[in-house]
């Protein structure tokens, strides 16, 4: 995608994917440009990974510092037929990131369930609660410090027969 | 003979004037029990599959089932409990009028299921006292109708109503899986 | 604790102010049809006397016979019309996405065909391609094991499309058609217990091709299951498409745009209600469907017959699909003979100490896989579901994420249900079709 050297952001392939690496201030008007001027329509997902515990080295490109979380956006392009990702970094200490609701409304409940299980904030979000655990929770369960919360099984013996 | 009316049919001596009453009442229990809807995933498909026209549920009576838990006297939780969901099942338990039975279909409502996890209560019986257990993932209609047959088998012995009625316990019967048994019968259907 | 609704909350006075000039941001954020309040400030809401010409809050959920599974619906409502909607989901999660962290890749699918229950071989299918993408054995699949996965999920989507008919059927009153559609569906599950072993949640489709070869005959199974299906289509087009209630209860009701559904993400029939022929198989083909013939069905008014109508004929389509896969479906491998992934038969573990040990560490330890990133996604019943995948080099995960296509489409509900009778919202649910399984996770 040589147009979307304008940005002047790094970009790398993934398994023939394009992922374009986004500083968080940047997020949102990155969005809405792509949207206008590129034409990414849709915005298919909002989803997020917390890299505490990733065993191999982060493979990021020059000048994209790894942090803590990150933030992935898919978006899609109808005419083109293609799909643009983006990976924003988000520190641990200030969890916070733009809200795409102004650019693509659908990704409302898309950033409430991460909000939900990362703890990531996402300002001027209309309504950031929680969605899918109950309103008084307390963790953000796929944190990779959360536990799964396992209960140990002892398996007893069954005596009758099958 | 005292008839204790609280206490209902349970509270009848057991003697040759009040058996056959007790043996009416047994059978109409059974044979026209109203399940309450509570189904939640997967196993939820199949009681609707159960109450479908090849595995038809009609015929012992329980085709019909009331949405509303006041009008109903068997909770079949088929699905996974979580635990926002806890309550609810809790409340719509108590909704219930006596008597009234519990039938944990599925693994997940039995004992948490594939899902040892932070989301899901490990095991209804944590929430409601359950009558009958039927395993499987999920369990097809053959074997939820032999649970619910079970069930039936076990208020026709009498003891699971007045273990109930006084302790408010569940009998806490397993059943095993019965599923696959009409795989070979092939054929157009008319 | 009482709430006053004009000062405390963000949506100010609860009358809905003109929406000239306004732009269409603030419309969505403020106005619009999503009801943005919190579960603790509702409940308190029952202390309150309503008066005359106030609207009144209820609650409908989690568990209502006409909510498919246990979708919560907050409802704004004035007299019997709805104005405003707060869909509130979470009573079924199960936390797949962490579990999916902590199961190896050849369990994995296990796990996520539990998302959408009721077409439980496309999750497999999602999680399965985007493993063997990581893993750059794509390529690789034998031909063979490819379209027995496209006949297996066709077969599957129409068994998700009865069921759709079925409940539809049921929650707008016609209830025979609860017991058509089961029917059907059982001929359909018929065939996969005897391909599978299993009604329900198969664990067929695995990173690597499929678990087991189809059996003899099956040729004549798939037929069998699929000639009665045409007559009883026009049976049920007979029973309801043409008839005046309903039609008088699905035209015009649960009414949304195409730019509407494109900026809420909705995917599927409901965007091909709109007008949108966007359909995954068609306009970036997977597996081998850019060598098949089939329609993409497309609707006008976006309207809840529209997409009533756009199942019962996708339901056509996907027969004639499989049509066109019994002829094409090759003899060769059914999974891919790279050793490290896939185990290897049954006799072979007693001749050979290696194919021991192969067994042993493939379900035990699991399978490697080489670190990165991927997103894949596929046309299922719902719409888009997409599996974003990240690995480390390890047997397990790192983080497996499922686009859930319910997940997004349930934020079309508000704007649908705005508007109409509150028996409407009803239809409207019952069009949308969530499976909750998907939508919580």
């Amino acid at each position: 995608m040589s147009d979307l050297a304008g940005f002047e952001l790094p970009i790398s392939d993934s398994f023939g994917q394009t992922v374009l690496h986004v500083p968080r201030e940047r997020l949102a008007e990155i969005v809405m440009e792509l949207r206008d001027e590129f034409g990414f329509n849709m915005c298919i997902d909002v989803t997020a990974v917390d890299y505490l515990d990733y065993e191999a080295p982060r493979n990021l490109p020059e000048g994209v510092d790894p942090e803590r979380f990150e933030i992935v956006v898919s978006l899609l392009s109808m005419l083109e037929r293609t799909r643009l990702r983006l990976r924003v970094q988000v520190p641990e200490h200030d969890a916070a990131v733009p809200s795409l609701f102004d650019v693509h409304p659908g990704t409302e409940a898309l950033e409430r369930e991460v909000f939900d299980m990362f703890g990531i904030r996402f300002e001027e979000h209309p309504d950031l609660t929680r969605i899918l655990m109950p309103e008084d929770w307390i963790g953000y369960p796929l944190r990779k410090d959360y536990a799964i919360g396992r209960i140990p099984v002892q398996f007893k013996g069954i005596e009758n027969a099958r | 003979m005292p008839i204790n009316f609280d206490q209902g049919l349970e509270g009848l001596d057991n003697n040759f004037l009040t058996g056959t009453l007790e043996s009416i009442v047994k059978w109409a229990r059974q044979k026209s029990m109203f399940p309450a809807t509570f189904g939640l995933a997967c196993c939820a498909i199949e009681m609707m599959a159960t109450g479908g026209p090849h595995y038809d549920l009609a015929r012992y009576g329980m085709e019909v089932f009331r949405a509303s838990p006041r009008q109903a006297d068997l909770m079949i939780v088929a699905g996974r409990v979580s635990q926002k969901m806890a309550p609810v099942l809790r409340q719509i338990y108590d909704q219930m009028m006596e008597p009234k039975w519990v039938i944990s279909m599925g693994v997940c409502a039995s004992s948490g299921g594939m899902f040892n996890n932070y989301a899901i209560v490990q095991g209804v019986d944590q929430v409601v006292p359950v009558d009958v257990y039927a395993p499987g993932c999920p369990p097809g209609p053959e074997t939820l109708m032999h649970a619910i047959l079970t069930l039936y088998g076990l208020i026709e012995r009498g003891e699971i109503t007045r273990r109930r009625a006084e302790s408010g316990a569940g009998a806490r019967v397993f059943v095993d899986q019965r599923d696959g048994q009409t795989l070979e019968i092939s054929g157009r259907r008319p | 604790m009482n709430v006053d609704l004009d000062n405390d909350t963000s949506e100010g006075a609860q009358e809905l102010q003109p929406r000239k000039g306004m732009k269409a941001e603030e419309l969505l954020r403020e106005l619009g049809c999503v009801l943005r309040m919190s579960e603790a400030d509702a409940a308190d809401l029952g202390a309150r006397d309503p008066g005359d010409d106030e609207t009144m809050i209820i609650n409908m959920g989690p568990q209502h016979p006409s909510t498919h599974g246990v979708l919560r619906l907050m409802l704004e409502l004035d007299g019997e019309i709805v104005l405003r909607t707060k869909p509130i989901i979470g009573y079924l999660h199960t936390g797949m996405e962490k579990t999916g962290e902590d199961l190896t890749f050849l369990q994995g699918p296990t796990n996520v065909t539990r998302m959408d229950y009721a077409s439980p071989l496309f999750n497999e299918l999602v999680f399965s391609m985007a493993t063997e993408k990581l893993l750059g054995i794509e390529e690789e699949i034998p031909p063979r094991a490819q379209w027995i996965r496209m006949l297996m999920t066709e077969m599957n989507r129409i068994a998700s499309h009865v069921l759709f008919l079925a409940t539809n059927g049921m929650d707008i009153g016609a209830i025979g058609m609860m017991l058509y559609g089961w029917r059907e569906r059982e001929e359909v599950l018929r065939f996969f217990e005897k391909v599978t072993g299993l009604r329900m949640n198969h664990n067929y489709i695995r990173p690597g091709g499929v678990a087991a070869d189809l059996p003899d005959g099956w040729r004549d199974d798939v037929l069998q299951v699929l000639d009665p299906l045409p007559e009883r289509l026009d049976e049920f087009d007979l029973l309801m498409t043409g008839q005046p209630i309903w039609r008088e209860r699905l035209q015009g009701v649960g009414l949304i745009t195409a730019r509407e559904a494109i900026a809420l993400g909705a995917t599927g029939p409901i965007l091909r209600s709109t007008g949108v022929p966007w359909d995954l198989r068609r306009e970036m083909p997977y597996l081998y469907y850019d060598q098949l013939e089939f329609d993409v069905v497309v609707g006008t008014y976006g309207d809840t017959f529209d997409r009533y109508a756009i199942r019962l004929n996708e339901i056509r389509e996907s027969i004639r699909i499989v049509h066109q896969i019994l002829d094409k479906v090759p003899s060769g491998d059914y999974r891919i003979q790279d050793k490290k992934v896939t185990p290897p038969p049954r006799a072979r573990i007693d001749e050979s100490m290696e194919a021991l040990i192969h067994h042993f560490k493939i379900f035990t330890e699991g399978f490697k896989v080489p670190e990165g990133e991927v997103y894949v996604a596929i046309e299922s019943p719902r719409g888009e579901l997409g599996c974003y995948l990240a690995s480390d080099g390890r047997a397990k995960p790192y983080r497996m994420h499922v686009r859930g296509p319910s997940f997004v489409n349930l934020q079309t509900l508000p704007h649908m249900m705005r508007g109409g009778f509150l028996a409407d919202g009803v239809a409207v649910i019952s069009s949308v079709d969530p499976i909750m399984g998907e939508v919580d996770r």
